[in-house]
């Protein structure tokens, strides 16, 4: 059992989604997390889906993705070198000294304070799952108010694209 | 260029599609729709009785020509009970397009009257499906849809219409598309020519081989090429319940059908087996049983148009993707260009080994003598009256298994049943469908008093279209399948599957203003088959008091490999 990232572009229009989203379920298939946007080309979206299963499993996700017709083209991310992203917005409890304790955390993780107030933090954190797990782990879940997560976002590295 | 409604260009479409037919029942989404049905006169529509029976005669059609039926299906109820019949095509992976009323646009999501989100409880039962947001796209979703239903795996495709797409006064330019190209659907033209090469040299090499036969057979035109590769490499073959007729069911080198009620020698041959040549089957589980110990020593050659069924539920050794057709024929070539030849002392030896257990007549049902009438020979029965050349289409039940096994099918798509979704109810309307579409041919539906009752409104549609069917009811006054595994499973304990309340179903089909004949005794069957056949031009119905007792064999042992079956109440091996 392994996590893959699959990265698939299909045809941005209504309904294109929900297929992919019915298909996972319809399937047994596990998604852990799922991001979609429309591309530079306005015809295409991006979905960037990470899941687990055996190679068995994932080679099934590959093929019964590419079944869609709105899929126009994907490539499971893992299979090279890629670079995966996530973004995560975090309100936190910031008063008395923890304020100063926390602000220096955030530098650490080189996160931003996007927004605050007498009693609170709002932090923008980029980095790979790992890191955003980290440093909630360090500002510890009791001063931890909110937390919001974009999903995995990837690309494979060197000249390589997924595009038509 | 002309200006035409929605509703107009909808059925002009229909038309530049060389549609016929059109199945269907109207309601208020879909008005304007039959009011321009009723104003040409190139597509007939029939009326059915259940949305159900549109889908069923339009999928039939499909099974007995290749050619896509048309169903036009209202909103809400209509749209919904379309889907058990749209679902059941999509499991056999047959092409039909199902154009369905929706509410006009500006009131989807407000629960409108017989409003229903047919594209979301369509999505999981259909290739595809696609709503129309503007009337000028309708020629193109047209022409999408029969591309898509037809094309690389056939299957469904829901177009969904608002009403106020097909508003008679709103008018835009017609034309058909000549051509379609999506960009994001290209189904495989050929299969790969490096891994049919290391397929045939397997085959050249293999001292145990079998070809297993699926529906992809069927639907992809290939049985001439498979049976002409089959001969040429001596190879026995075995057809599944979608692949019967693929593969000359009478030819020595068949073996029937595999699987749960497959044949004693067509299992063991599985089993027993050093390479299995797959074709256009699926491996389903009604046919691998347990799937972890599916024929040890096989290597598998999966020939598929479908990827994603290969290696799904049986790893492949050699997976080719692509048409069964040219896959066979670039087999074939390949053959004719190699010097060596298919191992004949090893297939001398196989052929012995499949001869000693064919000579067994493992699950062979046992004749009970006196007037009592066995369902095996009701079928043996048509299949004589009939010179095995009827179009057969079943119900769901043990009198489809016994069609299968019984009647040999000698020819392609003259088998039509519901092989996948297992739908009660699929073939009376079935029939209808084929013989709609056939008037010349004999078509003869095989049901039980239990399936026929799920769609027998359509008696009606019969009498007023004139369509003289044939029905074979296996009457058991029970549902056999289900009582046979509460037989052998829940100690006999007969949990509703007892049909109390039978009606007269001589008088039920005498209301209709049909004919039907009531058989009880053995010597009064053949003559009653005879007379039946005998009435071209009437629908004849059948009701044969069969033994209720009797099981389906051979039966595989649930959770255990294909040589481990059931052939009779008291005989497991």
């Amino acid at each position: 059992m392994m996590r893959h990232i699959i990265a698939v572009l299909m045809e941005n229009e209504s309904g294109a989604l929900s297929r992919v989203v019915g298909l996972f379920s319809q399937r047994n298939f596990n998604i852990e997390t799922l991001n979609v946007a429309p591309t530079e080309d306005p015809t295409l979206s991006r979905l960037t889906v990470t899941t687990i299963g055996s190679d068995q499993v994932i080679e099934q996700i590959t093929k019964q993705l590419n079944k869609l017709i709105e899929v126009v083209k994907l490539v499971d991310l893992t299979e090279g070198d890629h670079i995966t992203r996530e973004l995560m917005l975090v309100k936190i409890k910031a008063m008395g000294q923890r304020r100063e304790e926390v602000k220096r955390l955030v530098d650490i993780f080189r996160g931003q304070i996007i927004d605050l107030t007498n009693r609170t933090y709002t932090v923008q954190m980029v980095g790979d799952q790992q890191k955003l797990d980290a440093f909630i782990e360090i500002v510890g879940e009791a001063y931890v108010m909110e937390v919001v997560r974009s999903g995995v976002c990837g690309i494979a590295r060197s000249d390589k694209t997924l595009s038509i | 260029m002309e200006l035409l409604s929605g509703a107009d260009m909808l059925v002009r479409s229909l038309q530049n599609e060389n549609v016929k037919y059109v199945y269907g029942y109207p309601g208020g989404a879909v008005l304007h729709i039959y009011d321009a049905l009723f104003r040409q006169d190139k597509i007939k529509h029939i009326l059915v009785r259940h949305e159900q029976a549109a889908t069923h005669m339009a999928d039939a059609y499909a099974r007995a020509s290749g050619i896509p039926g048309v169903v036009l299906v209202t909103s809400g109820p209509g749209a919904t009970n379309a889907v058990t019949g749209i679902a059941t095509a999509f499991m056999d992976s047959i092409p039909m397009v199902a154009i369905c009323g929706q509410v006009a646009h500006n009131m989807i999501g407000e629960d409108a009257f017989q409003e229903t989100d047919m594209m979301g409880v369509s999505r999981p039962v259909v290739k595809h499906n696609m709503s129309i947001k503007h009337p000028s796209e309708i020629p193109m979703a047209v022409k999408k849809a029969f591309y898509l239903a037809t094309t690389g795996r056939p299957g469904p495709v829901v177009i969904d219409v608002p009403k106020d797409m097909t508003t008679p006064t709103d008018k835009f330019k017609y034309e058909y598309p000549a051509e379609i190209r999506i960009r994001s659907y290209n189904p495989p033209s050929r299969g790969h020519s490096g891994q049919i090469k290391k397929a045939v040299e397997l085959m050249l090499m293999a001292s145990r081989p079998i070809i297993l036969v699926g529906g992809g057979v069927i639907g992809g035109q290939a049985s001439a090429e498979l049976t002409q590769l089959a001969q040429k490499l001596n190879f026995p073959v075995t057809t599944t319940l979608m692949g019967l007729g693929g593969y000359p069911a009478t030819d020595q080198q068949c073996l029937g059908m595999p699987g749960m009620h497959g044949s004693y020698e067509a299992n063991m041959a599985l089993h027993h087996s050093d390479l299995i040549l797959n074709i256009g089957a699926r491996f389903d589980d009604r046919v691998t049983n347990a799937t972890e110990k599916f024929c040890p020593t096989a290597q598998i050659i999966h020939v598929d148009i479908d990827a994603s069924s290969i290696s799904k539920t049986i790893a492949a050794d050699i997976p080719i993707v692509g048409p069964a057709m040219l896959v066979l024929k670039d087999m074939l070539t390949l053959l004719a260009k190699y010097k060596q030849q298919p191992n004949t002392q090893m297939l001398t030896t196989w052929w012995q080994q499949i001869n000693q257990w064919r000579n067994r007549h493992g699950g062979r049902y046992e004749v009970s003598g006196g007037s009592a009438i066995k369902p095996q020979q009701v079928i043996e029965t048509l299949y004589e009256v009939t010179r095995g050349e009827a179009y057969i289409c079943s119900d769901v039940g043990q009198h489809q298994m016994f069609a299968a096994q019984y009647y040999k099918f000698d020819k392609p798509n003259r088998w039509i049943n519901s092989g996948g979704l297992g739908t009660m109810g699929f073939g009376f309307p079935a029939a209808m469908g084929v013989k709609l579409n056939f008037p010349d041919a004999e078509v003869v539906c095989v049901t039980g008093e239990g399936s026929f009752q799920m769609n027998l409104q359509e008696l009606s549609t019969c009498s007023q279209f004139d369509l003289p069917v044939k029905i074979v009811n296996l009457n058991n006054q029970s549902l056999g399948m289900v009582r046979q595994w509460q037989d052998m499973n829940y100690e006999s304990r007969h949990s509703q599957s007892y049909m109390q309340s039978l009606p007269d179903f001589v008088k039920l089909v005498e209301a209709y203003g049909h004919v039907a004949i009531k058989v009880e005794r053995m010597e009064d069957m053949k003559p009653a088959m005879e007379a039946a056949l005998a009435m071209h031009d009437r629908l004849v119905f059948l009701d044969i008091y069969v033994d209720p007792k009797e099981h389906v064999y051979p039966m595989l042992v649930p959770k255990a490999s294909m040589r481990d079956m059931w052939l009779s109440k008291t005989e497991k091996v």
